[in-house]
């Protein structure tokens, strides 16, 4: 019969040696992957911290690489901070460290135990805005708002400061958050209206 | 960026402890952990020295110091420096963003890389970067580059202001090496030029750790500038600066101090034009005279000639103002 050759004994042992080979493969592959892997990608260093954000204490399992940008945005959902360049020249993750302004993208995590970090999130309080958040929508400081946060950080930082003597002196203080909007003189009302008081 | 360790250290004797091969000092991490996130610096391990360091600035038998961790901001409104050494003040007030002078350290300040464009893209050649690879700004995009003390082998600039008044001043640079030695490095002696090294920035000792900068008292308190000049009006940096300051005896200059940014591979100081200046009425027909001196042997590069009427310009202004206090 012409079929009979379909099920040869020497055929399914043929296919079903092959198919073990193949099941095998994964196997080898995957622990020649770990055995490479071990040389060529450095491991990544995980530590338990616990950091203190808008006056609560978290506890987090946190990679030494993460800034506290990252963390505030990817662990603790708080995305209020924003990433704009990522490289310390936009201002727009700027937060407040120790009451005073720093850049959360420059700052690493895992340095900023011990310390007391605000972000744009813990400037109101109980629900009211913080005033400078109210002078910002009064006088029209921003447009498509993705600076807005580091800007109103920096500028009540300003203010504490005590930098608000001439519009050319805040100019000069707010110097280190960009607008790409160019809402810089609504942002310069807003402060000397917060500083006014 | 490429995973690395942390190791939190409480005094300078416990730096020298951690062994790792490719070790890093992280203090306000403003330049190095940018560095890190473009792969131009890849530590395996950050040995964070924040605890470990002074950042007091104090005033003492006449002599300023300034802890290795005082942070720019702390140093810029210290009372004592904006009294005895305001050159220093207006130096570091001229740099960087409010938030970036709240982060930087002092020491950190003077160990920072350049920002020429080659150095961070990882891409093109850069002797800086990558040593014997070639440098890409000489024949490329160099109008931020050197127009002295350069070498084919390297045109890139100092970015920092900080240390042009450093270097104005005749600060010194206070470190422990690492079989704990405590040394003093004079600070036209602290960064370096290209020579045949110019991945060296400085000569500060392979493992020394820099604990203070001290700044012995001087004469300059009453008569000083620091001119910067950008392609913005802040939050840039320097195409030129200058840093002077005049000691005067009713209208004679008694003694001078003349140093520039943007200039060279370290801090540059205008010996010439200071000598010159010595003894000399302040008038600005002298001034210009000054800046004719100081700028007659530069050497510009194809794109950077402007900065030679720029710092004749500035050193003018700089002088000028220092006058009209």
């Amino acid at each position: 019969m012409e079929g009979k050759e379909h099920y040869s004994r020497r055929n399914f042992l043929k296919v079903s040696g092959l198919l073990a080979a193949f099941a095998a493969i994964p196997v080898s592959v995957k622990a020649f992957y770990q055995d490479v892997k071990q040389y060529l990608i450095p491991k990544k260093n995980v530590s338990r911290l616990t950091l203190s954000i808008n006056k609560t204490s978290h506890t987090l399992y946190v990679d030494t690489r993460t800034t506290v940008l990252d963390l505030v945005r990817e662990q603790l959902n708080l995305t209020g901070s924003k990433k704009g360049c990522d490289h310390g020249q936009c201002g727009a993750c700027t937060i407040h460290i120790n009451g005073e302004r720093a850049l959360g993208c420059l700052t690493l995590a895992s340095m900023a135990q011990g310390k007391e970090i605000t972000t744009i999130e813990g400037l109101a309080n109980k629900g009211e805005l913080h005033p400078m958040q109210k002078a910002f929508i009064e006088c029209d400081g921003f447009q498509c708002g993705y600076c807005t946060p580091g800007q109103i950080m920096s500028a009540v930082a300003c203010v504490n400061e005590g930098h608000t003597n001439s519009v050319e002196e805040i100019k000069e203080y707010m110097s280190g958050n960009l607008c790409r909007c160019g809402a810089y003189n609504g942002i310069v009302q807003s402060i000397q209206k917060v500083a006014a008081r | 960026m490429r995973p690395f360790n942390l190791e939190k250290v409480k005094t300078v004797a416990e730096i020298s402890g951690v062994k790792s091969a490719n070790r890093q000092l992280i203090a306000g991490g403003t330049n190095l952990v940018d560095l890190m996130k473009k792969n131009i610096a890849q530590p395996e391990t950050l040995i964070d020295v924040t605890s470990a360091l002074s950042n007091n600035v104090t005033f003492q038998k006449e002599h300023l110091t300034i802890g290795a961790m005082a942070t720019n901001t702390r140093v810029a409104t210290d009372k004592d420096v904006i009294e005895k050494f305001p050159l220093i003040s207006k130096a570091i007030l001229a740099g960087a963003s409010p938030q970036i002078r709240n982060m930087a350290s002092s020491a950190g300040n003077l160990l920072q890389r350049t920002r020429c464009p080659y150095f961070y893209d990882i891409t093109t050649p850069c002797n800086k970067r990558n040593p014997n690879s070639g440098c890409s700004a000489i024949e490329g995009n160099n109008r931020m580059s050197a127009v002295a003390g350069y070498n084919d082998q390297c045109v890139a600039v100092h970015p920092s202001d900080f240390c042009v008044a450093l270097a104005a001043l005749d600060a010194n640079v206070k470190a422990v090496t690492a079989d704990q030695k405590e040394i003093a490095i004079s600070f036209k002696d602290f960064h370096k030029l290209p020579e045949n090294t110019p991945w060296l920035d400085n000569n500060l000792p392979s493992g020394a750790v820099i604990t203070d900068i001290d700044i012995p008292s001087n004469k300059f308190d009453k008569h000083t500038s620091y001119v910067k000049l950008r392609d913005r009006t802040s939050y840039a940096f320097a195409l030129v600066s200058v840093a002077a300051a005049l000691d005067m005896s009713g209208k004679t200059i008694s003694e001078a101090r003349l140093a520039s940014g943007g200039v060279a591979h370290k801090p540059w100081r205008w010996y010439d034009a200071e000598k010159f200046l010595k003894g000399k009425h302040a008038t600005e027909d002298v001034f210009v005279e000054a800046a004719k001196l100081a700028t007659k042997d530069l050497k510009p590069l194809s794109e950077n000639g402007y900065k030679i009427p720029m710092l004749q310009g500035a050193i003018v202004t700089a002088l000028k103002n220092c006058v009209n206090q």
